[in-house]
Order: structure tokens, then C-alpha cells, then sequence
């Protein structure tokens, strides 16, 4: 009955009184998602003073905020409103209105005798390679893909991931216990010289790649330890927290897994541990891991405590950015402007951006809704927000004239 | 029928009661949906479940399933029961 309707144009979810209090200007910023929302932090030249603009779906949860590098004025945002089932909304004029996904990410319909999922959150939004104007990935939990090629206004299952003949294996059983947010699939990075050649991740099985733009993946997890499983070594199975590809050396892989941080540098299939070389009472647990979008030796992470119980905050109350300018040979810490202690800091899997001035600025995002910057590449670090809601993600954003 | 629509969902609708026809609960939120795009997968997922913190109400009984029946003069009240902090 439904299909054969004419889809209105003014469809969907719209009440921009309410819901966006954005002011769109040229330049950048940084997208923050929240627990309650998304709000957009303004900085003036120097990246010293920051404008709070916002919020915008106040109330939802807003696991992700991307602005299209590609047109610099696309935004979407991955929500969903409370108990409400989750959507993708879009912004075409860098956020001042609002369009809802008429058809948001679902997986297919189960046939008879099959094991039924359904998207509990979309988490992680990702633009499709340069020349692919109008494509963007979904990564949900429990672990979907999805693909929009109308600048995500409709998203459809990939299926070579999501009715794969080992998706079962690589994701967590959605009627079982999964970890606290779910188990989601994230880190989605699209190489950029082939958009045929993509890697993603997720929580309960670690490193994946396909050659032939979805179709099939393969697991890419040697060397990874996964210590909480019976083989501390398994094909698939690991826990990554976070995946970057280099953007000007497509070919380096970083990863924060659950059990450290690791590169990659391919054609080659075995991760390095970098995070050996980590101070021992620091060691090399997180979530994030952020890249200098030039210079492809030069990483920081946040390291959390993965002692005991995992507190994962901040190790001994006293926070700190590590930075590597070696590729991992050699980490140094950056803690100037942080508190001296007590201060137990819990920064998630997308809460660290890095933007692409000259220097580099470096920010995360807090469980406190609090925002850091550290403008010159990390050395001294501001609280440039705080009494947000609980930060989810922090991408960086340089919208266009 | 009336169909009463609560708060989070007045996004789509403008209003906090709206006309929608149908001979099931189904039926009616697929004319919802026709009315309002977008509205439907709000409450119910991808595999035709309804979403855990939505309830609906026939004649203020609570109706469980989706192929519940409806008669022409029901009243529904779609609710939601909101949860955590």
C-alpha cells in the first residue's frame, strides 16, 4: 500500500525551531556529538578563542557529525531520538536545515528460519572516496554496513558484509550480551586511491578488508593480540578501538585495539605493536588514535587505564596525550595544560580530532563533555568546552566560502 | 480513526492528533507512514517489531502485535515510554 505512494517532499522529521541552532559560516570547526546533541566549537584564526554554535537535535543521541570534505557543505549527522528508532539526517548549507534519510539504514528483512537483526544505532558516518561525489558508508551496531550514493539520503545494506557467509563469526550475537553501547562496526576507511579497496572494524572481531568494493571481506588481524579469548592470537576475534588509514600514505594502517596500539604498512599482513615502547605504568590501552593528515610518522593517542577492572580513565587522575613522531619507535608525552591530577578522563573511540593547519591542532572530547585543544600539534592543551553532555565524536571540519 | 501521536513524533506530524486509516495496527502505521515519511520506522523496526519503548493503545486497552485488528470508530493512542537519564 505504502510503496506505491508518491515519498512527499517535505518528508521527515523537521522542526528547525527546535532542532537546529547552528549559524552556518565559512571556515573551520569542530563537529562535536553528543549524548543530548551536536553543537559546533568556532575558533577564531589563531585557534585560541572558541565559539560554542549550537546545539542542534537536542535531546537526540548523536553518535556522529561529518562534514563531506568533498563539498564543504554536506554535513550528516547519525541520531536517534531517545527510544526512537535510529535515522541519518542531512544538511546541505553547513547545518542551518535539516533533512531525515528517507530511507535510513536497515539491514534486510529476515526470511523464515533466519536470525533477525535490526540497526539499534547508526555510529560511525564515512564520505566514499574523492571522486565518489554523493557516496558515504554507515557503520551500525549491532555490526552493519551501509552505502548511500545520494549524499545519504538513501542507504542501502551491504549485503557482502551484512548477509556474508561469515558475518556471524565476525560479529557479536545481538540476543546475547554485547559490550555496554553494543557492538558496533566502525572505523570505516575508504582508500583513497581505489574505492574499490575499503577497511573497516569492529569490537568483536577486529580488522577487515575487501578489493572489490564490498563484495568480500577478509579478515587483516595478524599480530593483534586478542588477550580475552582462548587463542590470545585468533584469525578474527580482536577487539579494535579504533582504525586510521594515512590519507597522504594510504598504504600505513594505525589501530588503538583493545590490546594496544599497533601499525601496519602493506602489502605487508602482520600489525607492528607500537605500543610496546609506551612507558610501562602508562601502558598502550585506549580508544582513539588521531594522525597528522601530512606527515605519516606522527600520531597521538590518549591513554586510559586498562589495569584491574578497567577504570579506562585518564592513569593515576593524571591525563596526558602521547605523540609519536617515528612511527611508533619512540612516544613522548604531552600534558602541559591539563590538571595535575585528579582528573579522570575518559575519551572514546571517535572523540579525537586532528585538523590540517599549520601546526596541527589536536583535540579530544570527554565522557564530561568537556573539549581540549592542543593547537600546536599537542604541546599545550586549553579546555575550550565544557558542561557539554557526554561526548561521543569529534571530527574536525573545514567548511567552504 | 484518531490516532493520538506523542510528543517525540509531533515532528512529523504537526499535531498531536491526526486522521489515519486501517484494518490492523499494522495497516494503520503503513498509512501513517504514506501521511508522515519517516514515521513509521521510528516505532517499528526493519523486521516488523515494534520498537521497545513504543506502546499503543486501542480504546485505552493496550494492543500487543501489529496484526491487532481495528474498527473505523477505535481510538488509538500511540505512546512512548521514555526511559533513563
Amino acid at each position: 500500500m505504502a510503496e506505491a505512494e508518491p515519498v512527499r517532499e517535505d518528508a521527515g522529521y523537521l522542526d528547525p525551531g527546535r532542532h537546529a541552532e547552528i549559524h552556518p559560516r565559512p571556515g573551520g570547526a569542530l563537529l562535536v556529538g553528543t549524548r543530548k546533541g551536536g553543537w559546533f566549537l568556532r575558533p577564531d584564526a589563531e585557534r585560541a578563542n572558541w565559539l560554542t554554535d549550537g546545539p542542534v537535535f537536542l535531546g537526540n543521541v548523536v553518535h556522529h557529525l561529518v562534514l563531506d570534505p568533498r563539498d564543504g557543505r554536506t554535513l550528516l549527522a547519525a541520531a536517534r531520538a531517545g527510544h526512537l528508532g535510529p535515522t541519518v539526517f542531512r544538511s546541505r548549507d553547513g547545518g542551518a536545515h535539516w533533512e531525515e534519510a528517507r530511507q535510513p539504514p536497515a539491514f534486510p528483512k529476515a526470511r523464515a528460519g533466519e536470525r533477525a537483526r535490526a540497526v539499534e544505532q547508526v555510529f560511525y558516518l564515512a564520505p566514499g572516496a574523492p571522486g565518489e561525489s554523493g557516496v558515504w558508508y554507515a557503520g551500525t551496531s549491532p555490526e552493519g554496513l551501509f552505502r548511500s550514493e545520494d549524499d545519504g539520503l538513501h542507504w542501502e545494506s551491504v549485503d557482502g558484509w551484512n548477509l556474508g557467509p561469515n558475518v556471524w563469526d565476525w560479529s557479536e550475537d545481538p540476543d546475547g550480551p554485547t559490550t555496554p553501547d553494543g557492538s558496533p562496526l566502525h572505523s570505516i576507511q575508504v582508500d583513497p586511491r581505489d574505492p574499490d579497496h575499503l577497511y573497516l572494524a569492529t569490537s568483536g572481531g577486529g580488522v577487515f578488508e575487501t578489493t572489490d568494493r564490498c563484495g568480500s571481506w577478509r579478515p587483516l588481524n595478524d599480530g593483534v593480540e586478542a588477550n580475552f579469548l582462548p587463542d590470545p592470537y585468533p584469525t578474527y576475534g580482536q577487539d579494535t578501538h579504533c582504525l586510521e588509514l594515512h590519507p597522504a600514505a594510504p598504504d600505513r594502517l594505525y589501530q588503538q585495539s583493545h590490546c594496544g596500539i599497533y601499525r601496519l604498512d602493506r602489502p605487508a599482513e602482520r600489525w607492528l605493536r607500537i605500543g610496546e615502547q609506551m612507558p610501562r605504568d602508562v601502558g598502550d590501552i585506549g580508544f582513539p588514535i588521531g594522525l597528522h593528515p601530512r606527515d605519516p610518522d606522527t600520531a597521538w593517542v590518549f591513554p586510559m587505564d586498562g589495569t584491574d577492572v578497567w577504570p579506562r580513565t585518564s592513569p593515576g587522575g593524571r591525563p596526558a596525550v602521547y605523540r609519536t613522531r617515528d612511527a611508533g619507535k619512540r612516544w613522548e608525552r604531552q600534558d602541559a595544560g591539563f590538571p595535575r591530577e585528579q582528573a579522570w578522563l575518559t575519551v572514546k573511540r571517535q572523540c579525537m580530532a586532528v585538523d590540517a593547519r599549520d601546526p596541527v591542532g589536536v583535540y579530544i572530547g570527554t565522557t564530561n563533555g568537556e573539549v581540549w585543544a592542543g593547537a600546536d600539534e599537542g604541546a599545550h592543551w586549553s579546555c575550550i568546552a565544557r558542561h557539554l553532555p557526554h561526548v561521543f565524536s569529534l571530527e574536525w571540519a573545514e567548511f567552504a566560502p | 480513526m484518531r490516532v493520538g501521536i506523542p510528543q517525540p513524533l509531533v515532528g512529523y506530524t504537526r499535531a498531536d492528533e491526526v486522521e489515519a486509516q486501517g484494518r490492523t495496527i499494522d495497516e494503520l502505521l503503513h498509512d501513517l507512514d504514506r501521511q508522515f515519511p519517516g514515521i513509521r520506522f521510528r516505532m517499528v523496526d526493519e523486521q516488523d517489531r515494534l520498537r521497545r519503548h513504543v506502546r499503543i493503545f486501542v480504546n485505552r486497552e493496550r494492543a500487543r502485535g501489529l496484526a491487532f485488528p481495528l474498527g473505523d470508530s477505535d481510538e488509538v493512542q500511540i505512546l512512548q515510554a521514555l526511559s533513563g537519564g
